[in-house]
């Protein structure tokens, strides 16, 4: 029997592969500036700064999210305005944006959330000068914790967007 | 093609190929088949938002089947094809919807406390299998195809992501223990509950083990 006509039903499996070679090459884009989103009240979303750590001198890598909640905080928006300022300094240096959520959820929804506040995190860049094609977007939804903890103090912890420089 | 985002492929289980199903923007997960296997639905993030897609695998067309500034995903099929069930935020939180298979015709099926994803609609049609959250604790349950008489199976620390036997007597999904302050433990097993809330038990594996899906052979011979 020749393997092209073996049928799908029995022999097809569906999966989801994460490929960890990652190359930072990309096909450059043009920036495509995007309405910067408006800040909206802190919610539940997390103040301190025990968990947050630094691209440069002053540059927190980390923004962080209420529950269930993708906007930007006021917080956020400075610690952002923070990191375009540094790659706007610093342009032969590309950058990967990591989202997370707490574990509170199923893990295909938070993936899903994850993957949204990247790309808030991205847009907000790029519609400060940041071209484009120097952001990448990955998602861990739940699976990477910053407080593997289960609290309230954890779980805004872990509702973040890291940015971070690849290798 | 980014390379570096997960994606949904087709596994020939006996010859082992692996091939891609489609180069989309973002990252694409939570592939299912379609009862008679000619179709994949999966969610990728088009302009950075989940939606969910319908893909012939024969001929590669894709078909969007949700638009919604939402976050739409973790679709299942019922079993005569006609419908998909999936988890949606869009009334604020996780929930669980239906919709016809083209898309029309969504309604919210979930209203109880907490929150609810990863719905399965079971074999025979009658009930849909889902996982709940309420209080810091995850349950598996079931509820009718119009969220009616909702019953939870079983609950602990965290578990998630029920299959139906191919009989529909039994739910298979996995279970983890809790890590501790530094993030040890953690581990994922394999569990099983009747539909009756009993008989609950651990599955052996030689690893940890997630996700586990019955396969529909045994219906099927």
């Amino acid at each position: 029997m020749k393997l092209s006509k073996i049928s799908l039903v029995h022999l097809a499996l569906l999966f989801s592969l994460f490929l960890g070679a990652c190359t930072t090459a990309q096909k450059a884009t043009a920036p495509a500036p995007a309405p910067a989103p408006a800040p909206v009240a802190e919610g539940d979303a997390y103040t301190g700064t025990d968990t947050v750590k630094f691209l440069a001198d002053g540059v927190p890598d980390r923004v962080f999210f209420s529950t269930n909640k993708f906007n930007l905080t006021t917080a956020a928006v400075n610690s952002l305005n923070k990191q375009a300022a540094f790659l706007k300094a610093n342009a032969n240096l590309n950058v990967t944006i990591e989202g997370h959520a707490d574990e509170r959820g199923t893990r295909e929804y938070n993936l899903a959330l994850g993957e949204k506040r990247a790309n808030i995190v991205k847009d907000y860049l790029i519609s400060n000068g940041i071209a484009s094609n120097r952001i990448k977007v990955v998602s861990y939804g739940k699976e990477r914790p910053a407080n593997p903890s289960s609290s309230a103090l954890a779980w805004s912890q872990n509702r973040r967007s890291v940015t971070v420089r690849p290798n | 093609m980014n390379l570096c985002l997960p994606r949904v492929y087709l596994l020939n289980i006996e010859a082992g190929i692996q091939d891609l199903v489609g180069d989309f923007p973002g990252m694409t997960f939570a592939p299912r088949f379609s009862p008679d296997s000619k179709k994949v639905i999966m969610s990728f993030a088009k302009d950075g938002n989940s939606d969910i897609y319908a893909m012939d695998i024969k001929t590669r067309v894709v078909e969007r089947l949700t638009d919604h500034p939402s976050i739409d995903t973790s679709p299942s099929f019922s079993p005569d094809g006609s419908s998909i069930t999936f988890n949606s935020d869009r009334s604020g939180t996780q929930q669980i919807y239906t919709m016809k298979s083209d898309g029309t015709a969504v309604k919210r099926i979930s209203f109880g406390e907490g929150i609810y994803g990863t719905p399965v609609w079971s074999p025979r049609g009658d009930l849909i299998a889902f996982t709940k959250f309420f209080r810091n604790k995850f349950y598996i349950g079931v509820m009718r195809t119009d969220g009616s008489g909702e019953r939870l199976l079983t609950e602990n620390f965290y578990q998630e992501a029920p299959s139906w036997s191919p009989n529909g007597r039994v739910l298979i999904f996995y279970r983890e223990t809790p890590s501790d302050d530094k993030g040890r433990g953690g581990n994922a097993k394999l569990w099983s509950i009747d539909l009756t809330g009993y008989n609950e038990r651990m599955i052996e594996t030689p690893t940890d083990a997630s996700d586990p899906m019955w396969s529909e052979i045994l219906a099927k011979k």
